[in-house]
């Protein structure tokens, strides 16, 4: 067997593991870490300029794929710096590994120089964390933090290990495990044959039934089940915001978003529904609004791969704990061998309801009262020239709601944005790490002149590993979202929302070596954005400057039930 | 409604404070803990009794088994089941006090277990119910410490909590 130092080890394991990318930041506690990395080439490292960019990049790569992000970074600091990029992985259930090194093992507790506990600061917003004490565990550690954090309901997981645990001067024999077994871990693989029955006999009896779908149909990849289960039966889907392209956004069975900005028809018809089938997902207050006003009439059938996710603030009537592309396949199954059929004048009845919500309201906005570009435009412009298909990484804020509900995703994983922690400087790095991973597919980061100076520095690293992303950058000289909050919760004091000093994007850019464009007036927008979009090879900014004033609309009512909604800023539901 | 929650884990550096952590993190209430190692020296047991309504208690052994080191939760107080705490409680015992304490001892089973001439240090074993009971008796002028073990359980009957 070979002899493998702890750093050889770590890299090697990360090779057998699949990796072909990592991001990172070193540091004096990752040092032989790093000089192990040098000396192979097949774990690649990308160098980001901030270790938060690191984090983001290995999470975005965790969402268009599947499989579990890498990042390293060194003690203290470097740890601290991927504290929001951890938790942003958490609350969405993302898959990732990240590596921080720490002070040498005899100095933990002194407060040694960069020395800080990691494991007790990322323990609430990982899945698990390891500490390795031992160099020749390495190898069996990293194996269980890939398998615990891809399995079951997925999220991140941290290894802290210690500066002596990597020391090139200690070798031992190196294999890496192939399998792995946790006596206390052992995600469900299947759903309860019974409670799948019973589910799908509600499903068939109802007459307003709502198919409302969250994230766990994309990390768990069971998309195609989902249209297979909704086709089958004609009832209309929704999708949270981590949802969207879980379900084709251009299809007919489809109503848009649901929640605080959901549209008017699937918020109506989640109220007025009598069955609500929910697949992985969570019940999240941006998605419920009043919990004791939610749904008055409707039974809820609940899958979900993590049970306490199950009734935790809406009791399910039918609880079933499995993956969701398993437990949505059997139901397929089910329904297509039930003699039952679903009530077709009901679900006639049902769909011409919906249709007249749809009529109303359907994603309307203003256009006519300002000289100004809308952001709304822009977004439908992106996806017209994109043709619905590129991979969008979003920042966090008005235009986030906007790229959520005028951009059709017709395909999962290709709607990245930090949904749970809503984190701001998110979409750069996550556009980064996609577009590293698909060279051949358009990667866009939509954000805003707020968001993206929370990580402009990952400019940088675009030019050294030649990241050709499109940045659309919805400049409103403010904060939106706490802008439209401000207007209407606090009579528009604007306080510490509008954007002063702004630098002018297009030099920076270009000083960063990248191509800037500028668009004030909507007449120029489309041949803008196809001749950005025609530079294949280079990463070009939109700055474009769109109404300050806009608000996101539908906005749900706080503490009201699901149809209580502002649609415009004089019409309420 | 008061819950004894016993959880199985991981005899592993870091295993009790995540337990703890999950307990604060999702704003959980902990009125009292004990952990110490079982037989099977890879694992330890605790006992968390905590207070919370029905849906409350399902979330905390929900939440209690999606930790990697927790093996096993059960939450003793839906069953029949034994509950048991230990307290060592240091009185003034001056007077005619000294056979007071001794009398209220006896009846609660209790024992002295240290004496010098002015206190007595009382040790006894009940449900916490029966603590508290012994403690008001004696009212609270002459008590100087008072230290409690917090509340183990088993379930009563073949049932067992084991890996």
């Amino acid at each position: 067997m070979e002899l493998l130092s702890g750093a050889e080890m770590v890299v090697r394991a990360l090779r057998d593991e699949g990796v072909k990318y990592i991001y990172g930041y070193p540091g004096g506690a990752l040092l032989h870490v790093y000089d192990a990395l040098f000396q192979q080439n097949e774990v690649e490292h990308v160098l980001v300029r901030h270790e938060q960019a690191a984090t983001h990049m290995a999470d975005a790569y965790a969402r268009a794929t599947g499989k579990a992000g890498v990042a390293l970074v060194t003690s203290g600091p470097g740890a601290t710096n991927a504290v929001t990029g951890i938790a942003t992985a958490y609350m969405d259930s993302i898959p990732m590994v990240v590596i921080t090194g720490q002070v040498m093992s005899f100095l933990i507790g002194e407060d040694a120089f960069q020395e800080t506990d990691m494991l007790g600061i990322s323990r609430p917003i990982v899945k698990h964390n390891f500490s390795v004490t031992r160099a020749e565990d390495i190898p069996s550690i990293i194996k269980k933090a890939f398998y615990i954090a891809q399995t079951g309901r997925p999220g991140p997981v941290v290894i802290d290990i210690p500066k002596d645990m990597t020391a090139p001067t200690e070798r031992f024999p190196y294999e890496y495990p192939k399998s792995v077994k946790l006596r206390s871990y052992s995600p469900v693989t299947k759903g309860h044959s019974g409670q799948i029955r019973k589910a799908v006999d509600m499903l068939l009896a109802a007459k307003r039934p709502m198919i409302y779908t969250g994230g766990g149909v994309i990390m768990g990849d069971a998309s195609r089940e989902l249209i297979e289960l909704a086709h089958l039966l004609n009832y209309p889907v929704t999708n949270t915001l981590m949802g969207l392209g879980g379900f084709p956004g251009t299809d007919g069975q489809f109503v848009g978003m649901l929640g605080m900005h959901g549209s008017y028809e699937a918020n109506m018809a989640m109220h007025h529904s009598d069955l609500i089938l929910a697949v992985g997902a969570r019940f999240d207050d941006r998605v419920t609004n009043g919990v004791d006003k939610f749904c008055p009439t409707a039974r809820i059938v609940h899958i979900d791969i993590d049970p306490a996710s199950i009734s935790k603030t809406i009791q399910a009537d039918v609880p079933i704990v499995g993956p969701a592309k398993v437990v949505l396949d059997d139901m397929i199954q089910l329904v297509k061998e039930s003699k039952k059929r679903p009530d077709a004048e009901a679900i006639a009845a049902w769909w011409k309801q919906i249709d007249e919500w749809r009529a109303r309201h359907g994603g309307r906005y203003r256009t006519d009262d300002s000289e100004m570009m809308k952001p709304q435009q822009v977004i439908e412009m992106l996806c017209k020239v994109t043709e619905g298909d590129a991979y969008v990484c979003s920042d966090v804020g008005q235009h986030q709601m906007f790229a959520a509900q005028y951009y059709k995703y017709n395909k999962p994983n290709r709607w990245i944005n930090s949904g749970g922690l809503g984190t701001m400087g998110f979409g750069l790095p996550a556009a980064m790490g996609v577009k590293m991973n698909f060279p051949n597919e358009e990667v866009v980061c939509v954000t805003g002149e707020g968001s993206i100076q929370m990580n402009i520095q990952e400019l940088s690293t675009c030019k050294q590993y030649d990241i050709p992303v499109k940045i659309i950058c919805l400049n409103n000289q403010s904060l939106g979202m706490v802008r439209q909050w401000q207007d209407m919760n606090y009579e528009s004091r604007h306080s510490q929302s509008y954007m002063n000093s702004l630098p002018d994007f297009v030099k920076l850019v270009e000083s960063y070596g990248h191509v800037g464009i500028k668009v004030t007036k909507y007449s120029e927008l489309e041949s803008a954005m196809r001749e950005a979009f025609a530079m294949k090879d280079r990463l070009v900014f939109m700055d474009i400057m769109v109404d300050p004033f806009e608000h996101v609309y539908p906005m749900q009512v706080p503490r009201g039930s699901m149809r209580d909604m502002w649609l415009s800023k004089t019409e309420r539901t | 409604m008061r819950h004894i929650i016993s959880v199985l884990m991981e005899n592993e550096p870091g295993a009790l404070s995540r337990v703890v952590g999950l307990f604060s993190q999702r704003n959980f209430n902990i009125e009292s803990l004990t952990v110490a190692p079982t037989e099977d020296e890879t694992l330890s047991r605790l006992t968390v009794t905590t207070i919370g309504d029905d849906r409350v208690i399902e979330q905390i052994t929900k939440q209690l088994n999606k930790l990697i080191d927790v093996v096993k939760v059960v939450d003793l107080s839906e069953g029949e089941h034994i509950e048991r705490e230990l307290m060592m409680i240091k009185f003034k015992a001056n007077g005619q006090m000294r056979a007071e304490i001794k009398r209220t001892a006896d009846i609660f089973r209790g024992q002295i277990i240290d004496i010098t001439p002015n206190t007595y240090t009382v040790q006894l074993v009940g449900s916490s119910e029966k603590l508290d009971a012994f403690i008001t008796s004696l009212g609270n002028t002459c008590i100087m410490e008072v230290v409690r073990s917090g509340v183990s359980g088993i379930s009563r009957g073949e049932k067992v909590l084991a890996v």
